[in-house]
């Protein structure tokens, strides 16, 4: 059974709810498989470590939450440190370089990249590093086809902002080649 | 053709519900876990020429979906613990007067505030004694996106069939989670509209009963003019204050539940034909019941799971088929025993053993921790 679990996490605004949102979205919707998107917060509106979870699977799901992640992404230290806690021996971890600092210590297939900086040097958005998030993390972990991300975001996107995010979506499978490359 | 599907937050769903439900008024007062709900209703309902309404309270939103709903108007309102507390004094109006309509408690911890954000199931015994007096509760309570949707419409149509509120008790987890729904297209699913009075307006009596214990209900402003109280009240809507006649009036609105349990009363049985233990968990605490329920099984365990989808009224009818049966029940629930006390009224002395497994720590019920104490008995 493929059964994957996937723990997406930062600070209040950065999009994670929504990324986690759209992966999940895109497998049930466009792949016909099993999947749920759970989140939980404090009561802040803005900050405040924060974590959306995703578990995709070809079978019925039952709990909902994700108790051992495979894959960990945080773009903050804050999150880092907190939500990296129980991710599984030998999973994956992807950290935005300018916001984390310092790698938390595990037995873990790390991915340092620059997610905040492509979004707002090379695209042309900090706003869009969710999605540049997603287009490398489907890069490394191959959870749905290339064109049901791309189907996925442009479905839970704004209207005008298409370009953006197809674009967004590019240079996160961009910095997921040169990381993959580099190791 | 296949049916569309989309990825729907449990609290979009209840909105999918209602609508298809054919809900046109919402009278509400926004409270986490159950904001989304008002918010999307306030952007959906003028584009199907209902009508929204955020009140200064929740006692005033509770006011307003039974005038919505005495308007002629199917009505819903949503809310959380401290939301639902407030609602009480106008939901004990509504049962009296018999107004059909749909309180959503997406449940959190409690009492008061402490902890907004995460889930809790303590409004068990709220949503069946809240509000004083003696009365009817209904009750519906589920466990996926799916559910939610379509036990939002058999919300209202208990509501429009027998005339009462009916309380939808969800939770932060099923709320705020998403999954895939499959959307019912027009005819998929049934929709109950209230009976409404067909003699002249100058002989209608807006408390006379039929046969099956309810009232047509005339809309306000549609020239059936009548009386509503919250006081003891005649045929004709009036007050009175014979006791005897109020007693035999409650217990007529008590029958109009009971005498329809089989239709009221829904739950999921899984595995449970041969089950020596029995789990017996609602909402999102059942999806942690129905995996540890699957790993006892792959290691050979019999037990099983009764899942109440409805839980007031209590399922009585259902758990009495195992007595006898069932050496232990387990009863696991995110409050500090409240359905544990239902299972024992009926069952107590018939199973040798019923335990609860209880957490208010605004975490789930984890399958482990429930098929820990499966095993911990054997």
């Amino acid at each position: 059974m493929a059964r994957h679990a996937i723990r997406l996490s930062g600070s209040g605004g950065q999009g994670m709810i929504t990324a986690g949102i759209i992966i999940a979205a895109g497998a049930a919707v466009f792949e016909g498989k099993k999947s749920i998107q759970s989140q939980s917060y404090g009561p802040e509106a803005r900050g405040g470590a924060y974590k959306a979870e995703v578990i995709i699977s070809d079978e019925e799901i039952y709990y909902p939450k994700v108790m051992a992640p495979e894959v960990l992404v945080a773009l903050t230290q804050e999150a880092a440190d907190k939500y990296s806690k129980d991710l599984v021996d030998g999973g994956i971890l992807i950290l935005d370089d300018l916001m984390v600092k310092t790698a938390p210590k595990g037995n873990w297939d790390v991915y340092m990249m620059p997610i905040i900086r492509t979004a707002a040097e090379k695209v042309g958005k900090a706003m869009v590093a969710n999605v540049v998030t997603l287009g490398a993390l489907n890069e490394i972990c191959g959870f749905v086809k290339p064109e049901t991300l791309e189907k996925a975001v442009l479905s839970r996107v704004p209207k005008g902002t298409e370009d953006l995010n197809k674009s967004a979506i590019t240079a996160g499978i961009e910095l997921a080649k040169v990381a993959k490359a580099a190791k | 053709m296949a049916k569309e599907v989309k990825f729907l937050q449990g609290n979009e769903a209840v909105c999918e519900g209602a609508l298809y439900a054919g809900c046109t008024f919402y009278g509400g007062y926004p409270i986490t876990p159950s904001t989304e709900v008002a918010e999307i209703l306030a952007a959906r309902l003028p584009k199907v020429g209902g009508r929204f309404v955020q009140m200064e309270d929740e006692i005033a939103a509770m006011a307003a979906t039974l005038g919505g709903s005495i308007a002629g108007r199917k009505s819903l309102t949503a809310t959380s613990g401290p939301g639902m507390s407030l609602k009480m004094e106008n939901l004990g109006y509504g049962y009296l007067t018999e107004v059909p309509c749909v309180i959503v408690n997406v449940m959190r911890g409690g009492p008061s505030t402490v902890l907004p954000t995460g889930p809790g199931q303590s409004d068990v015994m709220q949503a069946r004694w809240g509000t004083h007096g003696d009365h009817p509760a209904v009750a519906l309570t589920h466990s996926t996106v799916q559910e939610q949707l379509e036990e939002t419409v058999r919300a209202f149509n208990i509501a429009e069939k027998y005339r009462l509120p009916v309380i939808l008790l969800t939770d932060e987890i099923i709320g705020h989670m998403r999954e895939a729904v499959e959307m019912p297209e027009p005819g998929d699913l049934e929709v109950i509209d209230r009976k409404r009075p067909t003699c002249d307006p100058k002989d209608y009596l807006p408390y006379a009963p039929e046969a099956d214990g309810v009232a047509p209900m005339a809309d306000f402003g549609s020239g059936y003019r009548y009386h509503i109280t919250g006081l003891n009240h005649l045929p004709d809507g009036f007050p009175s204050n014979d006791g005897k006649l109020a007693q035999a009036d409650e217990i007529r609105q008590q029958n109009k539940i009971d005498d329809n349990y089989d239709e009221i009363v829904k739950v999921e049985e899984m595995d449970c034909e041969d089950a020596e233990i029995m789990i017996f968990a609602f909402g999102s605490t059942a999806r942690s019941a129905k995996e540890a329920v699957k790993a006892a099984r792959a290691e050979g365990i019999k037990v099983g799971l009764l899942r109440p989808l409805t839980i007031w009224p209590f399922p009585d009818k259902h758990l009495q088929k195992y007595k006898g049966k069932v050496n232990r029940i387990i009863v696991p629930e995110m409050n500090l025993g409240q359905t544990i006390l239902e299972v024992q009224r009926v069952m107590e002395g018939t199973v040798p053993s019923i335990e609860g497994i209880q957490q208010i720590d605004s975490e789930p019920i984890t399958p482990v921790t429930i098929l820990n104490k499966i095993k911990e008995g054997k």
